[in-house]
This record gives C-alpha cells, structure tokens and sequence, in this order.
C-alpha cells in the first residue's frame, strides 16, 4: 500500500488525527512523550486540571468494548477541561459503513471537537478521518488488528521513563503478533525511536506473514528471544484463541511462551517486564513475575492519562488551528 | 437490416492472421465483403476507419451484471451499455445472482432483459449446484438446454471433495464446462488483502497465495479423474501458473484466465484502507504480476477477462475488509489491454486473442473471425486516444474502479453486434 498519512497532518504538517504510528517522525514522537512528561510532572505532584481543551467536546465512541482505555481516555479529558461523552455502540448495529458513517455525520452535527474511537475492523479510525468536518479530529483507540498509537505511545513514555535513552535498548515482545494491533504500533514506534533491536517471540501460528517486514527479528523460543533483553512486553492472549486451530492448549502456552522467573532470568538483570493489559494470570504471565520487582504494568496504566492528555491537546490545536 | 462500409481499417483477425489495411462491407447481419472496394454496395452508414483497428467483437467471459437481485449496484440494461461501449459482443455472465442461475426461468429472465436492451450476445453460466449451497447437483442438463454455456459455483464453496468430484462427473457427462474459481474457503475466510508484507503491515485479514493453489491441485487432480474441461477463472498467482502449464503439458483438459486489472495492479499499489482496491482474488506480489502476463504471452493462460463487478457507493464506503469486493471494469478492459502492448508485453495479435479468438476456443463457440459470410461481430477501435475516466465518460453504474479519473489510451469507437451498430 502506498502513503495515505498524509492524512493525520494538516496542510501546516501538524499532527490533526492520531490514526497511526506509521509515517510519524522520531521527534514528533519524542515531542509527544515531551509533552506527556509535562502533564505527568505536574500530575504527581498534585492532580490538576488544565484548561486546555474548556469548551471542546470529546466523544469516546467505542464500537468494541474496553473499560481500560476508555477510563483513562475519559480522565485524560477531563484534565484538559474538555466536555466528555461516552458512546458504547455494539458493532452489530453498525455493521454497514454506511450506517457507521451516518452515526458519525449525526454526531458531527452536534458540533463534536473530536473523536476517539475503538472499533473492530482494521482501517475504521482511517476510514472516519477521512470523511468528517475539517475542524474534527480522530485519535485512533485501536483499530482492528491495525493499530493502537496511543498505548503504543504509552508504552514508549514508560520505557523512556525507566530506561531514558532508546538507542542501546533490546526490546523483546512474546504473545499474539499476529492479531495484535498493540504489537504492530509498538514495533513501528520503537523503530522510529531508534531501538537496537525488536525481538518477536511466538509460534508460528500467531505470527502475521513476512512477520520480519515490520522491521523484527523472529524467534520461536522465548530463551533465545530474552537473552540481553532490556525490555519484555507481554501481549494478552485472546480468549477464544487459546485453544482450537492456533493453540492446543492454554497451558501448553504457557509452558512455552508463558513468562516466569525462570524464563526472565535469560534477559538483563534489569530488564522490566510490560503488559498493555488486562493481564492473564497464568496464561500469558506468572502472578511472581506481574506483582514482581520488574514489573511496571501498573506504571503503564497511569502514564496512559498523561499520554493520552498530550495526544489530545496536540491535535486538538492543530484541528483548532485550522478554522 | 442494416449495411455498412467500414473504410480504410487496420483489419485484425487472430483466426487468419490477417493484419492489414482495408474494407469491411456488412450485409444482412453478416460480413458480406472483406478488404477489397466495393462500387456498387449501397451502404447505408458509411464509418470512416482510418487510423483505427478493426477487430472481432470482444467475449468476455466474466461480467457480472447484477440483475437479477441487486439492481441498486447495476442493472443489465446499464450494464450492455457499458459493454458496447467496450467492445464487447458477448458476455458470460456468473450465477451468482439473486436468485441465481440455477433454474431455467432465471436464464429467461437474464436472456429477455437483455434483449429488451437490444443486446444480442449474452451467455449465463449455470449454478453448478442448487442454489449455489456447495450441497446438491444443480439441474445441469435443464440449464444446458435453457441456454447455459458453461457450469460454476461462482466464489461459493463446494462442500467436498467428493460434491466436486459428483459435480464434474455429470458435468462431463452432458459435455458441460465447468469454469472453477480456485479459493480454497477455509484458508482464504475472511481475508481481504494478499497475505503478505502489507497485510501484515496494516493488520487486514489475509487470502493467502495457497488458497488458489491448493484448490487448484484438488480440481486438477479430479480434472485427471473425471475428464470434465475446466475452465480456471481470474488466477492471480505465480504458482498457479506453473500448475497449469504442467497440466497442459500433460494433456489435461483445461483453461485459465485472469482478470485485466490483476495484470496491472499488486499490492503495493493498494492505497491503505480505499476499498476501491478490495478485490478477490487480492491485489498480489510484483512477481506475480509478472508471471501473469508472461503465461498470457505464453498462452498458458488463455484469455483475459473484465472480472466485471460493479458497485453502488455504498458497498465501498467503509474500513476496507468491511467493503465488497470487485471492480468495476468493463470499459478499461481494452485500455489496459492495449497499454500491455504499449509495454511490450503482448504483441497486439496476441492481445487480441486474448479477448476474442481464445474465450471462443474455451466456450466451445465459432471462433470468431471476419470472414465473408460470419455473423458481423465488430470492435472499432482507436489505439491513440487517451480519454479520461469521469462522470461525462463512464457508462457502467458502477463506479468503483481504481483508475477512476485516470488518463487511459486506446477507446472503442464503434461496436457491431449481429450486423447492427449497439455503439458509436
């Protein structure tokens, strides 16, 4: 597919729509964890409101459910100052694009600032910035099996946070790459970033085709995948796909790909463990290694709000900019 | 009856070889006279051919029409426009309507509409089971006998091997051929995109090239066992080419074509999440497309089609894998055949063939060929004109064509069908 991100910048090159991580530069990113940084400073201290985004109205429209990223979605708003609704749309009803593109030109007609939308067809987030009123932004809630710019972001701040500079850094990922939108931005992040390198760690089966085009190194064994790794992100395991044609058994997974201390001792010493969440205990990750010393997945959870709050304040004053 | 002097043409005729420059007189819905001036034939139109390739009329072996069942997309009287204009005499068209083809009162209905828009030449091609379900035989020999050309189970699954297996048996058994799409409907579920980089880049569920060559194995296989001719439509990979070399080599009775816009696009080309680009079989690799239009160089694949499928705006407004699959193609079939012969790829012989002489050959029809006494089937074209595709231009209702407002060369200027001007 040719370039089509265009579309996330204004004619000025400012960042509008937040659809993907692709096509993004390594200091617009840097810029963003910045920005990020100046509400999580200011947040520790004390929670604080910004008036920011006063007067702007923020729908979450989640056409797949999500009680995690719409929490801190919601929150991240509502420290800027911006007016908050919260639409849960069950995919069924809006199955057509038709029907989901009558759903955004009537919202749009209430005069709504901004978007943030979940759905579960890979190219939805795009498909909605490209048909509403110029002054509207859409930040990408995830996507399909496409992307997730936002938690990807997060989890960059969180590396940032522990780990400052990405250049020397290994990153090692081990779940399901290959219906995960969370892992596909992860890994264009980190590479705009500059990491050392990405390890992909899964069996075949939950691997995507030309996995090693996405800019990875592929590995079926989580031992070989974790050596000298500073950073292990653990992807969550998707219920209905933990037994049948990709996976015999849960605990077979999790003998094999499951992360323990026994596993992690073949990273760095200091090498932190990340999750984007909600975690499976014993499938995916062992309770020691969640609760553990390196774990940092609950840090994750709370940089999302300073993320997210600097992820809105841009693009809302580029939308802004343009009226 | 109409007479007509077609002047001072480029004649081509795959059939004789013929290539030169001439006249073409029409009398009484048959060619009537060839190269050679005429003093005394009293023409009643008379077209000015100069500088323009005279050609037979174009057979198409895959249009889709959408009548009946789904007239919001397209109907078969805007369709036959768009095909004359196109330069197509015949159309073959796949059972895959609502209600499908399965039952003879269908084929009336499609064959009546058409004459209603006084367009001559149209082949509907048999459900090769009932209702297209994949489950029970359809009534192949009624369906022959009510005008049917050909046996498919359009994009829809076949239950089994051993349906399959039934299916060719008494499909051979009447002299029927079987045109088989080759997708294997487990491995290809769902998908929307070629499996590979891109699709993996931007997470859309994927047809994987094995899907089409596993399929086609399994038919050839049967192929071998049944001895039913089996025409492969719209091939999209490398290695499905190289199966079907092999099983032409070894005497099997079997044909293959491939859909114009999979000689010209891959999946590199597909802009992220346009559905205009979501076509099935998807949009593959840059090898791919190269071997495809080496095998039609070859004559390994046979023919090349319009795979014509046109849309309402509707089923192409969405996130991509969500969006019907298809385009709109009719009208570039002869541009983008003639662009291959611009890039060297075809002679223009060959090219014309592919769209004539060769679909003939594979439905088992008098090859056409102008011939003094042949039914005057007639594309007039002019190779030089480069035309816009936009609203002005555009007959199909169906708009969904990745070249929209694209630039193309080469554009039909008349069309003779039974003797009668349909276009121009």
């Amino acid at each position: 597919m040719t370039n089509d991100q265009g579309i996330q910048f204004t004619s000025e090159g400012k960042l509008k729509h937040f659809l993907t991580i692709e096509g993004l530069s390594k200091s617009l990113l840097t810029e963003i964890l910045d920005v990020a940084e100046s509400f999580a400073s200011v947040s520790e201290q004390q929670v604080k409101k910004f008036p920011l985004l006063r007067g702007k109205t923020i729908i979450n429209l989640f056409f797949e459910n999500s009680t995690r990223t719409r929490t801190t979605f919601d929150l991240a708003a509502t420290r800027l100052s911006a007016d908050v609704l919260n639409m849960d749309i069950s995919t069924s009803a809006t199955s057509k694009g038709e029907t989901l593109l009558d759903t955004i030109h009537n919202l749009e007609a209430m005069h709504i600032d901004m978007f943030v939308v979940r759905h579960s067809v890979s190219g939805a987030a795009h498909f909605i910035a490209r048909h509403v009123a110029p002054n509207v932004s859409v930040i990408n809630a995830g996507d399909g099996q496409h992307a997730h710019p936002t938690q990807a972001m997060l989890d960059m701040f969180t590396i940032r946070r522990f780990k400052q500079d990405f250049s020397p850094l290994k990153v090692a990922i081990i779940g399901d790459i290959l219906h995960s939108r969370v892992a596909r931005s992860q890994i264009q992040a980190l590479n705009i970033l500059g990491v050392a390198a990405v390890h992909v760690i899964a069996p075949k089966t939950l691997l995507p085709a030309q996995a090693e085009s996405l800019g990875i190194k592929v590995f079926y064994d989580v031992k070989q995948g974790l050596e000298d790794v500073d950073v292990v992100i653990m992807l969550r395991l998707q219920k209905e796909r933990m037994t049948g044609a990709l996976l015999p058994t849960e605990s077979e997974y999790y003998k094999c790909y499951g992360l323990t201390e026994e596993k992690l001792k073949f990273a760095k010493q200091d090498a932190i463990v990340m999750h984007p969440g909600p975690i499976n205990r014993g499938v995916e990750i062992a309770s020691e290694v969640a609760d553990g010393m390196r774990s940092v997945i609950l840090k994750q959870v709370s940089y999302g709000i300073a993320v997210r709050m600097a992820i809105m304040s841009m693009t809302m004053q580029a939308a802004g900019s343009r009226e | 009856m109409t007479r007509i002097h077609i002047a001072q043409g480029r004649i081509i005729d795959p059939e004789t070889g013929m290539d030169s420059i001439g006249d073409i007189y029409v009398a009484d819905n048959r060619i009537f006279s060839i190269l050679g001036q005429l003093e005394d034939f009293d023409a009643e139109i008379t077209i000015d051919a100069r500088n323009q390739i005279i050609c037979p009329g174009f057979i198409d072996l895959s249009a889709r029409l959408r009548e009946p069942g789904a007239t919001q997309k397209a109907t078969i009287a805007s369709e036959v426009k768009a095909a004359a204009a196109s330069g197509v005499t015949t159309l073959c068209i796949p059972p895959d309507t609502s209600p499908c083809i399965d039952n003879p009162a269908v084929v009336e209905l499609i064959d009546d509409k058409a004459k209603a828009a006084n367009y001559m030449q149209i082949y509907p091609i048999g459900a090769l089971t009932y209702k297209l379900q994949g489950q029970e035989l359809s009534s192949m020999f009624a369906l022959k006998n009510a005008g049917c050309i050909a046996v498919s189970n359009a994009q829809m699954p076949i239950a089994n091997l051993l349906i399959l297996r039934r299916a060719m048996e008494y499909a051979a058994s009447f002299e029927l051929l079987l045109i088989y799409r080759p997708q294997d409907y487990h491995l290809s579920q769902q998908g929307c995109a070629h499996e590979g980089a891109v699709a993996t880049r931007y997470g859309l569920p994927a047809i994987p090239e094995i899907a089409e060559t596993t399929a086609l194995l399994q038919c050839l296989e049967l192929v071998a066992h049944t001895g039913c001719k089996v025409h492969f439509g719209q091939i999209s990979c490398a290695r499905s080419v190289d199966f079907i070399r092999l099983a032409k080599h070894s005497g099997l009775p079997v044909s293959a074509d491939v859909a114009i816009h999979q000689l010209h696009l891959t999946e590199n080309d597909v802009l992220p999440f346009d559905g205009v680009y979501h076509v099935n079989p998807p949009f593959r690799r840059a090898g791919d497309r190269q071997a495809l239009r080496m095998a039609v160089s070859e004559g390994v694949l046979d023919a090349i089609c319009s795979d014509h499928q046109p849309h309402n705006i509707d089923a192409k407004l969405g996130a991509f894998p969500e969006t019907e699959p298809g385009v709109s193609s009719l009208e570039t079939l002869l541009p983008l055949t003639l662009s291959l012969v611009n890039e060297n790829e075809l002679s223009l012989m060959q090219a014309i063939a592919a769209l004539t002489t060769k679909p003939a050959k594979i439905l088992g029809l008098e090859a056409p060929s102008l011939k003094v006494g042949r039914l005057a089937d007639l594309c007039i074209f002019d190779p030089e004109i480069i035309w816009q595709i936009n609203t002005q231009s555009w007959l199909s209702s169906g708009r969904n064509t990745p070249f929209w407002q694209q630039n193309l060369q080469g554009k039909v200027t008349h069309t003779i069908q039974n003797g009668q001007i349909i276009f121009g």
